[in-house]
């Protein structure tokens, strides 16, 4: 593909994302962090959510699967993930985690575990969607284009 | 033998639990060319501060150099000893309490604001820390960092007593560098 079709992709793609709630304003911060010194920038920091949520969300599967479910526990594993999903700009995990909070504050094991099966899905598609931007990025790259800036 | 002090600029201690949050600070932090520390929890920056180690003097008997810490800034919500536990520690001790410190928190909740303000908290940033957070630390940097002329006697005193002397440690309280990974490494 040519590198003005592979730019134009990238900038519908990304446009998506934005349109469609998986990233926020939060994720243009990161962008903007980025420069010919850290280059790497968005990928250093994403990859790093990436690791952290995957832990959160293997402990947050241990804990609701306990026969005395430790909500504290629950509840501040979530609080972990709103965190992060919110300082990297996943808006659709972040909502997913104030929702899931409020039914830890209930105590209600059947709506947590709905809502850790929600968040999950969240996190997958924001991690799928990132992770073909990313691809996009380098593709246009290796094309010898440079990545346009999308507002 | 007598303590060094080495010049570094302004030098930012930034404390948070969360592995992405401390990435994101210290880049922030970096952006306006401040010399960055990171730790990720309260114990650790009181260590890193020589609050932990008090009783015991800067001895003689090695090189002790010294890195002068200018600005804290902390989360709140961190388990052990939150980022209020850890103001506190500050404002107690005789020779950090002048320090500006700076509260984080992803909850915006006014009566810990106000706690926090008044225990001597300099500003509460609310999460997510953006640019523009940072660029409000810009007042609380003394004018003799950026090589400007004085223009307010008073600040200059406030500040003058601002700098905590101790041990410099090693790269264990660096912020670790993290690899270039190349985009196929991350994906595989």
């Amino acid at each position: 593909m040519e590198v003005g079709q592979l730019q134009r992709s990238f900038v519908e793609f990304t446009e998506s994302l934005f349109r469609e709630g998986f990233l926020d304003a939060q994720f243009c911060q990161l962008q903007q962090l980025q420069d010919e010194n850290n280059p790497d920038f968005v990928i250093e920091v994403v990859s790093l959510f990436f690791e952290d949520s995957e832990k959160l969300l293997n402990d947050l599967t241990r804990a609701l699967d306990q026969q005395d479910v430790d909500f504290k526990k629950v509840d501040a594993c979530v609080h972990q993930l709103k965190g992060s999903s919110s300082s990297i700009g996943a808006e659709r995990v972040k909502n997913a985690c104030i929702a899931f909070r409020n039914f830890c504050d209930e105590l209600n094991i059947d709506a947590c575990l709905r809502c850790l099966q929600h968040v999950k899905q969240e996190y997958l598609l924001v991690k799928n969607k990132l992770e073909t931007l990313f691809r996009l990025e380098q593709q246009i790259l290796a094309a010898g284009g440079a990545i346009p800036m999308v507002e | 033998m007598a303590a060094q002090v080495l010049d570094v600029g302004f030098h930012v201690l930034a404390v948070d639990d969360s592995l992405v949050d401390r990435k994101l600070i210290e880049r922030l932090l970096k952006t306006s060319a401040y010399q960055v520390t990171v730790v990720d929890s309260g114990i650790k920056a009181l260590e890193f501060l020589g609050l932990l180690d008090e009783e015991k003097e800067i001895s003689g008997s090695n090189h002790q150099q010294v890195v002068e810490v200018n600005l804290i800034i902390t989360d709140y919500s961190m388990p052990g000893m939150t980022g209020y536990d850890l103001l506190r520690k500050v404002k107690e001790s005789s020779y950090l309490k002048d320090i500006p410190v700076v509260i984080m928190s992803s909850e915006n909740i006014p009566s810990r604001i106000n706690r926090c303000l008044e225990e001597g908290a300099d500003d509460f940033f609310l999460k997510p820390v953006k640019q523009s957070d940072v660029n409000k630390l810009i007042p609380l940097v003394p004018n003799s960092f950026t090589g400007k002329p004085i223009k307010n006697h008073e600040q200059q005193q406030i500040f003058s007593s601002s700098t905590c002397k101790r041990k410099q440690h090693t790269d264990e309280y660096l912020s670790p560098t993290l690899r270039r990974k190349r985009y196929n490494q991350i994906f595989s």
